[in-house]
C-alpha cells in the first residue's frame, strides 16, 4: 500500500492536506482560523484535481504551431484540460464563500466583541434570556 | 438471604434518593442565616453531599466537570473522525490508477475530442479558454453570478448596516446636529497614513504596469494561460493599491457602488444574451453571424473575447469590492 501511495504521493498529500483542514475546523475555536480550515480542505481540492489532469511528458493545453502556419492537435501531445476548468469553479465558489462567511464572522465580532465561537454562543444565551425576561414582563404589564 | 437483600436494596434506594446515613468524618455547614430574603436562596444548596439525590448530585458534577470533560471528548472524536476519514481516503488513494500516466481512465474520448476538434470548433488556441467559455459557457456564467451574489451579499451585510450606524455617511446634516451619536460604531477598521511617500511613489510606478499586464492577460485569455477570472484579479490589485496609497476618496471618483453594480450587471447582462444567443443558433443549427477567425490571431475565437472582458469587468469589481467593504464599510 505504501507503494502505491508513493506513486500517486501528490492525491495523498491532498488527501492528508484536506484531512488537516477538517481537524481544524472541528477542534478550532476561533471563527476566522475556522475559515482558514475551510480554505486549507479547498486547496486540497485544487491540488486532488491537478494532479488528476497531469499526464507525464506532455505540453499545457495551448496549441503549438508545427511551423508550416498549422498548429499540432494531436490529443498525445497536451494534458487534460478539463481539470483546469474545474479548478477555477472551485476557486471562484472558494472566494465567494470565504468572502461571505468572513462578513458574517465582521458582524458577529462587532456585536458581541469576540471571535471565538463558545463566548459568542455564551452571550447569544444570555441575550435571549433577557429578551424572554423582557417578554414575559411585557405580557404581564398587559394583563395587569 | 432476603434480610440481606432487602438492607442492599435500601442502601441503594438511600443512595438514589439521598436518605443515606450520614458520614461520621463528615463537617456540617453552618446553618444559613433565617432571615433571607425571599427571593435570595442559599447558595450551597447541597453541600451535604449524602443528602442530595443522584440526579441532583449528577447535575452538580456535570456542572463543575462536564464542559472540560466535553471537550476533551469533543477534541478527542474530531480527531478520531479526521484520522478515519483521511484513512479511508488515503486507502482510496492507493487504489487510484498511477500518477501521471497517459492510459489513465481519465484521459478518454471526452479529451481527444476537445484537444483535436477545441481549435477549429471554437477558434481559441488556448483549449482551457475554448473549454470553459464556449463549450462549458454556461457553467462559467454560472460563477460569475456566484461571484456577483456573494459581492451583492457582502454589500448588503456591511455596507447598508454600516451606513445606518454611521449617521454621517448616510446624511450630512444628521453628522452635523449630532444625533445618534450613541449608535456609532467603533472606529474605521482601516486607518489611511495620510502622508506615505514610499508607497505613492510605488504605486505611481506599479499601477501602470499592473493595469496593463491585467488588460494583456484579459485580451490574450483565447491565445495564452489567463483570461478574465486572473485578468480581472490583477486589475483589482491595482485598484487595492491605488486606495491604499492614495486613500478610497481617489477611487470613488472613478470607482464606486453605482460604478460596481452597473458595470458588472451590464457585463452579466451582455454575457447572458450573447451566449444564449450563440447557444440558440448552435443548438438549432442556425447559421451563426459570429466568425470564428483564424487561430492565433487576436480578434479569433469568436465570443471568447468579448466574454472574457466581460468576466474580467465583473472579477475586478468584485475582488476590489470585497477589500473595500471589508476595510472601509463601502465600495
Amino acid at each position: 500500500m505504501l507503494e502505491k501511495l508513493l506513486l500517486n504521493h501528490y492525491e495523498a498529500a491532498a488527501v492528508i492536506l484536506s484531512g488537516i483542514g477538517l481537524t481544524n475546523l472541528l477542534l478550532q475555536r476561533n471563527l476566522i482560523k475556522k475559515i482558514i480550515g475551510l480554505n486549507i480542505m479547498d486547496t486540497a481540492v485544487y491540488l486532488f484535481l491537478a494532479a488528476k489532469g497531469y499526464v507525464e511528458g506532455r505540453a499545457a493545453p495551448i496549441l503549438i504551431e508545427n511551423g508550416s502556419g498549422g498548429w499540432l492537435t494531436s490529443s498525445s501531445l497536451y494534458v487534460n484540460p478539463v481539470p483546469a476548468g474545474l479548478v477555477l469553479t472551485g476557486i471562484v465558489v472558494s472566494v465567494s464563500v470565504t468572502a461571505f462567511a468572513l462578513a458574517l464572522t465582521l458582524k458577529l465580532y462587532e456585536h458581541y466583541g469576540t471571535l471565538n465561537i463558545d463566548e459568542a454562543l455564551l452571550k447569544m444565551t444570555h441575550e435571549q434570556e433577557v429578551l424572554e425576561e423582557k417578554i414575559t414582563k411585557a405580557e404581564e404589564e398587559v394583563l395587569a | 438471604m432476603n434480610e440481606e437483600i432487602k438492607t442492599i436494596w435500601r442502601n441503594f434506594f438511600n443512595w438514589i434518593m439521598g436518605n443515606g446515613p450520614r458520614p461520621e468524618n463528615e463537617v456540617i455547614p453552618p446553618e444559613p442565616p433565617p432571615d433571607l430574603p425571599f427571593t435570595q436562596k442559599p447558595k450551597d444548596k447541597y453541600s451535604r453531599f449524602h443528602e442530595a439525590t443522584l440526579k441532583e448530585r449528577y447535575s452538580q458534577w456535570q456542572e463543575i466537570h462536564g464542559l472540560h470533560i466535553f471537550s476533551m471528548l469533543y477534541s478527542g472524536l474530531s480527531v478520531l473522525t479526521c484520522i478515519v476519514i483521511v484513512s479511508l481516503l488515503l486507502a482510496t488513494v492507493a487504489e487510484l490508477p498511477p500518477f501521471g500516466d497517459e492510459k489513465n481512465p481519465a484521459n478518454n474520448e471526452v479529451i481527444r475530442r476537445y484537444v483535436e476538434h477545441g481549435g477549429h470548433e471554437t477558434g481559441a488556441q488556448n483549449i482551457v479558454a475554448g473549454l470553459i467559455l464556449d463549450y462549458r459557457a454556461f457553467d462559467t456564467f454560472g460563477e460569475s453570478a456566484v461571484l456577483f451574489t456573494a459581492a451583492v451579499s457582502v454589500l448588503m451585510i456591511l455596507g447598508i448596516s454600516r451606513r445606518n450606524i454611521f449617521p454621517d455617511k448616510a446624511s450630512p446634516k444628521a453628522a452635523q446636529t449630532g444625533e445618534n451619536y450613541l449608535l456609532r460604531a467603533p472606529p474605521r477598521l482601516h486607518v489611511f497614513k495620510e502622508d506615505d511617500a514610499i508607497l505613492r511613489a510605488v504605486a505611481s510606478l506599479s499601477i501602470p504596469a499592473i493595469i496593463l499586464l491585467g488588460c494583456v492577460v484579459v485580451i490574450n485569455g483565447h491565445l495564452t494561460p489567463g483570461g478574465g477570472f486572473s485578468g480581472g484579479a490583477i486589475l483589482s490589485t491595482a485598484l487595492i493599491l491605488c486606495a491604499n496609497a492614495y486613500g478610497f476618496e481617489r477611487v470613488h471618483k472613478f470607482f464606486n457602488e453605482k460604478t460596481f453594480i452597473v458595470s458588472s450587471s451590464t457585463a452579466l447582462m451582455i454575457y447572458a444574451l450573447s451566449k444564449g444567443y450563440s447557444f440558440f443558433t448552435g443548438a438549432n443549427h442556425f447559421h451563426s453571424i459570429i466568425p470564428k477567425g483564424t487561430i492565433g490571431n487576436i480578434l479569433s475565437g469568436g465570443l471568447i473575447l468579448p466574454l472574457n472582458i466581460c468576466v474580467g469587468l465583473i472579477v475586478a469589481g468584485t475582488l476590489y469590492g470585497f477589500y473595500a467593504l471589508f476595510s472601509e464599510g463601502e465600495i
